[in-house]
């Protein structure tokens, strides 16, 4: 079977710390994945290698086997962890401006999540609260039709209500050959739609299974054992 | 019926366990057609390969078939639904009396206790 998403002894460093530390890793198509790991596990930094928007130090990472690029923007849409959208943009606005670079971009499947959470359309970002502006930059990221999302902390400003309605716009809008990276500390809100987890430690892969199976083999819960594994 | 899940089973065994549970009580009917593993996952807020891995476990178990396109329908075979209903209660009894073993009742007890108290709620 085709990998979607490919590491090889993947390190990035910055100056002489190891954000990355020799990272083996394979992701398939049709997939929602949790990419765990405490803070400074590298998470962030897979995600920005992923999209190109670092470098590896050494090793590498590839997108259904191509060294990310202008070729893999095409394929991958990506959720930053910090606000990334001109502020003075109205939603309107940022709708055409998706649309401009991207062709995959579905209107209607925007326009039908921006109305069901209720965001003002003709407001701009920078009026709107931090929740709402993590929900509109989710939302345009979500309604690419994409081969591999890759989603950095998407719901850490959202209240809980809309945190189900995101993972529900993320499973209706599943496609059989897209896969979902989900990074992310709250891990009880989205055990229930991963296929896989993925815990990142220190730089490396310290655990990457199935869930069922997980729970199966431990009687615990994700969250459970992830606060077994990273205790402080 | 809302979807419940404890966070220390499998889900897949848990979307099976209130699939049966539906069948059962007749919340769905022998030949109803179910939901598409899309519809039915989204709605239940599980992922689509879990709800898949328990359709496909309960084609297995013989509570549910597919047809080519037309979808996929609960059992028509009311014996296979009858064994169904007697295999859940029969967990239901050994989970009730293991509780009362450990709450130090013998069978005898157990067995007085169950008179008493269907008397009174019969």
């Amino acid at each position: 079977m085709s990998t979607l998403l490919t590491c090889k002894g993947l390190v990035k460093s910055y100056d002489k710390v190891h954000a990355l530390d020799g990272l083996d890793l394979t992701i398939q198509p049709g997939r929602i994945v949790g990419l765990l790991g405490p803070n400074g596990s590298g998470k962030s930094t897979l995600m920005k290698l992923a999209n190109g928007l670092l470098t590896p130090t050494a090793g590498e990472v590839l997108i259904d086997g191509i060294v990310p690029g202008q070729e893999t923007h095409s394929l991958v849409s990506y959720l930053p962890d910090r606000p990334s959208l001109p502020q003075w943009m109205t939603i309107d606005q940022l709708q055409d401006f998706f649309a401009d670079f991207f062709p995959d971009f579905d209107r209607a499947r925007c326009r039908e999540m921006l109305d069901k959470l209720e965001l003002p359309s003709h407001r701009k970002l920078k009026d709107l609260s931090k929740g709402s502006r993590e929900k509109v930059q989710l939302v345009l990221t979500m309604s690419r039709q994409a081969r591999l999302y890759l989603l950095d902390e998407p719901m850490g400003g959202v209240d809980p209500a809309a945190r189900d309605f995101i993972l529900e716009t993320i499973l209706k809008n599943y496609d059989p050959e897209a896969t979902v990276v989900i990074a992310t500390h709250l891990i009880a809100d989205v055990e229930k739609v991963l296929d896989e987890v993925i815990f990142l430690d220190r730089g490396k892969a310290a655990l990457h299974t199935s869930v069922d199976d997980l729970r199966a083999e431990t009687g615990k819960s994700v969250d459970a054992l992830f606060r077994e594994v990273f205790q402080c | 019926m809302p979807w419940e899940f404890r966070s220390d089973l499998p889900i897949y065994t848990q979307l099976i366990a209130q699939i049966q549970q539906r069948i059962v009580t007749g919340q769905l009917q022998p030949g109803d057609r179910l939901p598409s593993v899309r519809d039915w996952a989204a709605e239940a807020g599980v992922n689509p390969n879990t709800m898949q891995r328990a359709m496909t476990e309960m084609e297995r178990q013989g509570l549910v078939h597919s047809q080519r396109t037309a979808g996929r329908f609960v059992t028509e075979d009311e014996a296979v639904i009858r064994k169904l209903r007697e295999d859940l209660a029969r967990t239901q009894v050994r989970d009730f009396l293991a509780a009362m073993g450990q709450l130090g009742f013998g069978p005898d007890e157990i067995a007085a206790l169950i008179q008493k108290e269907g008397e009174n709620s019969l």
